[in-house]
């Protein structure tokens, strides 16, 4: 296990080398947390995927917090509802799949830290073929989410 | 439920255009009636009721400290909007009534609102007084079990504003750009 982890590290080290014909693997890029108020009992995780061939992101563990699960949000109709995705989701071959504010997240449930920007969350992926990875994700302060679609007016 | 959800959808939707309409109109549809009387607690844990808003435009969102994005998200743009409004916002009652008062305490939702304006005062209560007062508002709002036994909850995300006798005004809905929201205050606290 350890020198496929190795080598894929490197795969990911190497930066925008062309997946080639390396086993299933999956990009992980963009990642952060969002900063969360002291005595929040939950918290959000966001990054990109890109799986080489297709793939499901199945778990997601830190030692962060109590448990850590795989969430989709919804908003119609000015309800916010949120949704443990038992099954994962699907990361289809060579497609970026997004985890963002408003949608799908990471959820960091009972954090043990305080989620202050400026630190880490590690964050342990289980994929169902690609070999699991641990990946820290820095703390940032989300931006407002009126900055972020900038549609109105 | 259904109908809480329908009432609070229409509220967020019909209203939110944020179209000039200065003059009330008051008389011409028959129109749900947001707001009422509520039993809560402060972050104290004293009583409060909805008289201890009256004589001031109430800013109002109902949410839980669990919530790992939209209710952070609102309380922190509700600190920068107030901190925008400069003295105006002296003018308003800014209140966060938690609809989880299993988890939050008032000294949970003590902690949770200190990291934002000061102004912002937490209600809670007993599940009965929360669904009560949340019924009141007209805010949809479910227990969705999870996994692990513990439970998260869907709720209608928009902050409600209303004048100083307590009449709903317009619901500022979640994402409203800063601008336009700022202005929605200031009208409210100038009002
Ligand atoms: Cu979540």
């Amino acid at each position: 296990m350890k020198p496929l982890f190795a080598v894929f590290a490197l795969t990911l080290a190497a930066g925008c080398a062309p997946a080639t014909q390396a086993p299933a693997a999956v990009a992980v890029t963009g990642a952060w947390c969002r900063a969360a108020p002291v005595g929040a009992l939950a918290g959000g995780c966001y990054l990109t995927l890109t799986a080489s061939a297709d793939d499901r992101l199945v778990s997601v563990a830190t030692p962060a917090a109590k448990r850590a699960e795989i969430h989709s949000m919804d908003m119609t109709g000015g309800v916010m509802r949120m949704r443990q995705l038992k099954d994962g989701l699907a990361l289809p071959a060579g497609k970026a799949v997004t985890l963002k504010p408003g949608a799908e997240h990471l959820m960091i449930i009972g954090p043990k830290q305080v989620l202050a920007a400026g630190g880490a969350v590690p964050l342990t992926l289980t994929f169902k073929k690609a070999p699991p990875q641990t990946i820290s994700a820095p703390i940032r302060d989300a931006a407002a989410p009126a900055m972020q679609h900038h549609g109105g007016h | 439920m259904r109908v809480l959800a329908w009432a609070a959808m229409a509220a967020a939707l019909g209203v939110s255009a944020c179209g000039p309409s200065p003059q009330k109109a008051e008389t011409t549809q028959p129109t749900v009636r947001i707001g009422g009387p509520f039993q809560l607690v402060d972050t104290a844990g004293r009583p409060v009721t909805e008289k201890a808003l009256l004589g001031k435009p109430t800013v109002i969102f109902f949410g839980f400290t669990y919530c790992p994005e939209v209710c952070p998200t609102t309380m922190a743009e509700l600190t920068n909007w107030l901190k925008a409004l400069g003295p105006d916002a002296d003018r308003l009652n800014v209140v966060f009534v938690s609809l989880d008062p299993e988890r939050d305490t008032p000294a949970q939702l003590k902690t949770y609102l200190s990291n934002f304006d000061p102004r912002i005062q937490g209600f809670t209560g007993t599940p009965e007084t929360v669904a009560a007062a949340a019924k009141a508002y007209r805010v949809y709002y479910a227990k969705v079990p999870t996994d692990d036994g513990g439970y998260t909850i869907d709720h209608s995300s928009a902050v409600y504003l209303f004048d100083k006798n307590g009449g709903f005004v317009e619901p500022i809905g979640y994402g409203t750009p800063a601008e336009r929201a700022i202005g929605q205050l200031r009208r409210l606290a100038r009002g």
